[in-house]
């Protein structure tokens, strides 16, 4: 079966070289496009005849995947609407991605930003806004080319170079996009790629000259694969492992690897839970206040990638994340927020969380509860269990949620903190160092109450982290390991630190200095709430009384209520916060960039105030420990001041959850 | 009637359509995707546009007449119209659906009422208008004449 998709996959890609090369081309192209509106269906259809290519359509996303999936290389490149009532366009592009990696064209009425950095993250390779005129689909060969051409650098056909070392794909992407040699995220990302497709190849002995068939992840390899993750466990589930219970001849870890970062990616945005994935960190590293002196490398660059389809939905969240500080990346970053939170059909959030701050933050807060599709949510019994929790907790809330960067990198600081050693480490992290942190974020979530997809995602998380990290060996990063107190949720940090490519001299934002105090306020008074856990870390503040003080909890709420505003169920990419940080320019493992206002009081809501639009999250954080009218007021004034921006995103009410994986 | 005249009446209608806004560049692109291999396809839209506004139109009445109207679902419709709209170059319509899904964003249900009337009005009058410019074209044809394009 692999071997026959593989070969199948091998002449898709061959039939694309014969019909590039052919004069013809990019006459016959073939093309699936999916509208439920069929007055447009009709046009497109029209309009793609004029252009001689071969129309295929379908006005129902179900049906097309069907079509996608019997005819795996029957189709060249999709072309699909973002509004359908049966399935979310975005859904729709993250299986195509998923299975069968072919270029995805969106296009809406809806020109709105939000909605086309939507299709941005999602991987889409472009963005049409209806009325689509036939110039526009005239050129949609060029996606087809280009991933071809990035997917087989060495074809000769390209003129790819012909050496398959990683220090040429990383050139490859460099040449691209001008990667800052810091960006080391998203050559790694592409040069995983390639060497991804090398591995494949096993056609050939040397894989270095020749065009490597892509593993082609056929519905029952698909099944097998997740059968594998969920025997092990998302927390398990190395991609190492994952192949030997798979034990499919020909797969390779590296396939295995890229696919389960997909995977994550994926089920993060279904259950609104973030799983974390290193890349993912990055994505959230982008945030766009971050005045980070952040390298060239960034979100355009990452974006361009994205946009030729090279990388996958994921992997330009990731280096998105990664392109730190990019305004770009920043819109990036919300999108997958806005997708979860469209997962979440703008249900009142049933925040699970101390239920009397919850009903007063729920009645105050209309954001979705992002953690609805997860039975995670952190009750306060759950809460007063364990830091780690929290830490879990804060790190996958944390994830996903650009917003949540600076949160994260607080919570980050703050879990940190609470391990007198890791405290150390932070220490030197402040001092520029990004130390990786050892995935063990995990853990702490499985001594937590929290339980189902949020656990999961976490220690999905962390084993991604960690599989990014051990494949980054390569990516230079900064340097030293990040202190990784938080059971992995440094090691998420660092993963954005390296990425984010901050090396050197970390300055310690301005709110650092906070980040610490409430670091340390927090490990004494949060005890085992999970805010606690996050910011247990800076508890400098003597001030901190047994309840939180308002700025330490302002600065947890937020980051909390950031982090899942952002719509990032569970997977709280610690990462992202501190990839927030490193946005700001400066690595600071514990440092809070601009963004993240430390300034007690004031300051986090002000930040707060610009990233989250969705407090939701907010509400399930607190924990029983803070005082509730502290947090309650903490709470509502953030939400205030947070606004409705749910409305923002102009949901138009699709169905939650829609359980993709057919 | 001649068929001289049939085409120039119709060469002026189609112009006065553009002119007053009923139809846009869109339209036009429309009309240039006809070919022999599709030598009805203007009518073949634009009567599956009609069918589907209709079919909105009449979803939206009946959201609108909820006593808990769901915003989100008046949004989709109107988007969707939108949509349909423009890709037909019917720009009037589409342009009332612009205030309309403002109305539904801020759930006025009185306000999305009136909406719904201006574009039901717009709708007719476009299709009126469509109908028309067939009939003669259908006339032209008839006579032996051939469509003039009106560029």
């Amino acid at each position: 079966m692999n071997l026959g998709t593989a070969s199948s996959s091998v002449s898709w890609q061959s039939s694309i070289n014969d019909r590039v090369s052919d004069m013809q081309f990019p006459a016959g192209l073939r093309v699936l496009v999916v509208d439920d509106d069929p007055t447009c269906l009709m046009i497109l259809e029209q309009m793609l005849r004029k252009c001689h290519y071969e129309v295929t359509k379908s006005n129902r996303a179900e049906i097309a995947l069907s079509m996608l999936r019997e005819n795996r290389n029957g189709f060249d490149i999709v072309i699909s609407d973002v509004h359908m009532p049966d399935m979310n366009g975005f859904k729709l592009l993250e299986h195509v991605g998923l299975e069968m990696d072919l270029p995805v064209i969106m296009m809406s009425a809806d020109d709105s930003k939000d909605v086309v950095m939507k299709g941005v993250t999602h991987g889409a390779c472009d963005y049409l806004i209806k009325p689509v005129r036939i110039e526009a689909l005239k050129n949609i060969w060029q996606h087809v080319i280009r991933k071809k051409k990035h997917e087989f650098p060495k074809d000769k056909d390209f003129e790819q170079s012909t050496s398959l070392e990683d220090g040429d794909r990383q050139q490859k992407p460099q040449d691209d996009v001008d990667y800052s040699s810091s960006a080391n995220e998203g050559n790694w990302k592409s040069s995983k790629k390639r060497k991804e497709e090398e591995d494949e190849n096993e056609d050939r002995d040397d894989t270095s000259t020749l065009k490597k068939p892509r593993v082609v992840w056929s519905v029952e390899l698909h099944q097998q694969f997740v059968q594998a993750v969920n025997q092990l466990g998302i927390d398990k589930a190395v991609p190492k492992k994952i192949l030997e219970l798979m034990n499919v001849p020909g797969l390779t870890r590296e396939n295995v690897a890229s696919h389960l970062q997909k995977y994550r990616l994926y089920l993060r945005r279904l259950s609104g839970v973030s799983q974390h994935q290193s890349g993912l960190n990055n994505s959230f590293m982008g945030h766009p206040e971050a005045t980070y002196g952040m390298s060239s490398f960034n979100g355009l660059e990452l974006q361009a990638l994205a946009a030729t389809g090279q990388l996958p939905a994921q992997s330009l969240a990731t280096l998105q994340a990664a392109a730190l500080g990019r305004s770009a990346t920043k819109s990036a970053i919300s999108m997958p927020l806005v997708d979860q939170r469209n997962i979440f059909s703008f249900e009142n959030p049933k925040l699970r969380f101390p239920e009397g701050q919850q009903q007063q933050l729920n009645n105050s807060n209309k954001q979705i509860n992002l953690l609805h599709g997860i039975p995670t949510t952190m009750e306060p019994k759950q809460l007063a269990d364990l830091h780690q929790s929290s830490q879990s907790f804060v790190a996958m809330n944390m994830q996903g949620n650009p917003r949540m960067q600076q949160n994260n990198a607080l919570l980050m600081h703050m879990s940190q903190q609470q391990h007198p050693s890791r405290a150390q480490m932070l220490n030197e992290t402040n001092n520029g160092q990004v130390s990786r942190p050892p995935l063990s974020i995990s853990q702490p979530l499985s001594s937590n109450g929290i339980r189902g997809p949020v656990y999961n995602q976490v220690s999905q998380a962390s084993s991604m982290v960690d599989f990014s990290l051990n494949q980054n060996s390569e990516l230079q990063n900064n340097g030293s390991p990040l202190v990784s107190s938080n059971s992995g949720m440094s090691t998420l940090t660092s993963k954005r630190i390296i990425s984010s490519d901050i090396k050197g001299s970390r300055g310690f934002p301005p709110g650092y200095d906070i980040f610490e105090e409430l670091h340390q306020q927090k490990s004494q008074d949060w005890g085992l709430t999970n805010v606690g856990s996050t910011f247990g870390a800076s508890t400098d503040h003597s001030s901190i009384p047994g309840t939180l003080d308002v700025s330490p909890s302002m600065l947890v709420q937020q980051g909390i209520s950031s982090i899942k505003k952002n719509g990032q169920n569970g997977n709280s990419h610690i990462s992202k916060v501190f990839s927030s940080r490193e946005e700001s320019g400066n690595v600071h493992p514990m440092g809070g960039g601009p963004q993240l206002n430390l300034l007690p009081g004031g300051n986090l809501l002000t930040v707060k105030s610009e990233q989250l639009p969705d407090t939701s999250y907010q509400n399930t954080f607190f924990p029983d420990q803070f005082g509730q009218d502290d947090l309650m007021s903490a709470l509502l004034k953030q939400q205030e001041s947070v606004g409705q921006v749910e409305t923002d995103f102009g949901f138009d009410g699709y169905s939650p959850l829609d359980n993709l994986l057919v | 009637m001649e068929v001289g005249q049939l085409q120039r009446s119709f060469v002026e209608y189609m112009a006065s359509l553009f002119r007053e806004g009923f139809l846009d560049a869109q339209f036009s692109q429309l009309q240039q995707l006809q070919d022999d291999s599709n030598p009805d396809f203007v009518v073949e839209v634009v009567s599956l546009f009609f069918e589907d506004s209709e079919r909105l139109l009449n979803d939206l009445t009946m959201a609108l007449d909820q006593p808990n109207v769901e915003f989100k679902q008046v949004d989709a419709h109107v988007h969707q119209l939108k949509g349909s709209s423009s890709s037909v170059g019917a720009q009037r319509v589409k342009n009332c659906c612009v205030p309309f899904r403002i109305c539904c964003e801020e759930q006025n249900t009185e306000a999305c009422l009136r909406c719904l009337q201006q574009i039901k009005q717009e709708y007719l009058l476009v299709k009126n208008k469509l109908q028309t410019l067939f009939e003669l074209e259908q006339q032209i044809v008839a006579s032996g004449g051939a469509i003039p394009m009106v560029q």
